[in-house]
């Protein structure tokens, strides 16, 4: 292979030779991990998440410390500025790869879940690279995403919360012309007396705060890193106050 | 698709339809540059040493050897200087010069396969570069002018250069080892240089199919703020199939724009050189990027 089939053979990156994944110990091979993540590599992923669990991990406990922790950090440079929207699909690819192992072994196990979300893109609006984003994001997370696509109206986001059940409905536009429509299926959910099951995201390139708050969504979700990090908050305190709940029922 | 293959001793570069544009550093030449031309005459090529370093850092993949200093010894110096560049950088080189003998003894150090530079349609030109690239198994660099000068039509311009193609393959050089320079007029001068030059370019792809390269700095000749206008030229000569050209790579604009047309014709998967190149730098103190920690693993693949 040429070495131009990259323009840039401008400052090569530094090369310390090849990593046997094999050969290192649980916690070397963890941070490894989380740089093959962070690099996208998803075969050197799929290999690490085997050795993990040939080792006896619990795949909840692979999930979590391999791959949530590896995106956590992706997440944080990717707010940052210092990683972009290519590499950070690049990551989330790699983190497929590794979760398509242990997805039916976390569903064997009845492993616990950081909490489900409906996803999608409002009706009239077919922009999906940040939605896209943030389900995997999320899912990186330790969340359980559906992702209902694009071009949603009002009955679609309803029957899929029918259906899934989530914790969290999110909702994305990338145009001002099509953004209101927030605003209608909160309005959808408030009359069906639904508003109050489901913590309600909203996020695309146009939003901001005080729309959020206008449409009656529970936060604005600046980027796909922010997005986690709210709904984790919510989660806690949703959480919080289903164990206080249980408590006070004792 | 063709593919011209250049290398040195360790590393290969290749100019090709679906490859990334390939720059070629213009800098080491003395041709206008009186104190470069005055210490290479004397021996001193420390000059010489800091531009093709500066180049290779800049972006350029491969760097032009130029030694055409009136009254010297031009042969020697060249070859010297080729023996320096490629102790110093493992980038291919494009060995180039107007006397033959130059050419030759260029070629003799050279180390890996070069890109000559440059044979024009002129017979005489023809019958002595040809045979000299074949028995170096080089690739060259086609001039499309020939007696009669520099055509203003394209159509001629087009002609000449199917004619080194077809005369070079006659030398057994196939047409992947010819690069055509379809040369680029300034648009200052004629209002119609642009668009001839992009219609010559799309020609010689899709008639001729070799690759192309140019001096693309050629174009802003006699204007203000040139840099800007090379930059517009690179972007739509690579969009219309022009593959490779030898320039500045000191020069933001025109690198940012053979990067930015890379991307946009798809030959930078996932943005990669793009963000590499412009990435904000790490601040002081800082190791590597945000949370990475270890060093780059090698790909398997």
């Amino acid at each position: 292979m040429a070495d131009n089939e990259s323009p840039a053979n401008e400052s090569p990156p530094e090369d310390e030779g090849d990593v046997v994944l094999s050969e290192l110990d649980d916690g070397d091979l963890l941070i490894q991990m989380h740089d093959d993540l962070y690099d996208g590599l998803a075969d050197e992923i799929i290999e690490g998440v085997n050795i993990l669990l040939e080792r006896g991990w619990e795949a909840y406990k692979v999930l979590t410390d391999a791959l949530v922790e590896g995106m956590r950090i992706v997440g944080i440079d990717f707010r940052d500025g210092i990683l972009f929207v290519p590499e950070v699909l690049q990551s989330a690819n790699a983190m497929k790869a590794g979760m398509a192992i242990l997805r039916p072994l976390l569903a064997e196990s009845g492993a616990p879940r950081m909490g489900k979300i409906v996803i999608g893109t409002v009706k009239g609006d077919i922009h999906d690279i940040g939605k896209n984003l943030v389900g995997m994001m999320m899912e990186g997370a330790g969340f359980e995403v559906i992702d209902i696509g694009i071009n949603n109206d009002v009955d679609a986001y309803l029957a899929a919360l029918e259906e899934h059940q989530p914790d969290i409905l999110g909702m994305s536009a990338l145009l001002t012309t099509t953004m209101p429509y927030m605003k209608v299926v909160v309005e959808a959910l408030k009359d069906k007396g639904l508003r109050h099951d489901y913590i309600v995201l909203v996020g695309g390139a146009p939003l901001n705060e005080e729309f959020a708050e206008n449409v009656g969504a529970d936060a604005y979700c600046r980027d796909a890193a922010v997005a986690v990090e709210i709904a984790k908050g919510f989660m806690a305190k949703r959480q919080g106050s289903a164990a206080a709940a249980e408590l006070a029922a004792q | 698709m063709t593919r011209t293959v250049l290398s040195s001793a360790s590393k290969e570069v290749v100019i090709g339809f679906d490859e990334p544009f390939v720059v070629i550093g213009e800098r080491i030449n003395p041709t206008g540059r009186k104190l470069l031309a005055a210490e290479m005459k004397e021996g001193d090529y420390s000059r010489v040493e800091a531009d093709a370093l500066a180049q290779v850092k800049a972006g350029a993949h491969m760097l032009d050897v130029n030694a055409g200093i009136p009254m010297a010894d031009e042969p020697r110096i060249l070859a010297e200087c080729i023996q320096l560049v490629q102790s110093l950088s493992d980038v291919p080189l494009s060995i180039d010069s107007s006397i033959v003998e130059a050419l030759e003894a260029g070629l003799a150090v050279y180390q890996g396969k070069a890109l000559v530079n440059s044979v024009t349609g002129e017979e005489e030109v023809l019958e002595r570069v040809l045979p000299l690239v074949a028995r170096h198994g080089a690739a060259v660099v086609a001039i499309s002018n020939d007696e009669t000068g520099i055509s203003q039509d394209p159509d001629e311009r087009f002609k000449v250069a199917r004619k080194i193609v077809e005369r070079a393959a006659d030398h057994g050089i196939g047409r992947e080892d010819v690069v055509v320079d379809p040369l680029i007029m300034p648009v200052g001068a004629m209002d119609s240089a642009g668009t001839s030059a992009l219609n010559l370019i799309r020609r010689l792809r899709e008639e001729l199919k070799v690759n192309t390269t140019c001096g693309a700095s050629n174009v802003s000749f006699g204007l203000p703020n040139r840099h800007h206008m090379n930059a517009a030229f690179l972007s739509m000569a690579i969009g219309a199939g022009m593959t490779s050209a030898i320039t500045n790579p000191l020069h933001g604009p025109e690198m940012a724009a053979v990067r930015g047309a890379d991307v946009v014709m798809g030959h930078d998967p996932n943005c990669k050189a793009w963000i590499r190149a412009y990435r904000e730098p790490a601040g002081d103190g800082e190791q590597g990027r945000g949370g990475r920690r270890g060093g780059r693993r090698r790909r398997s693949a």
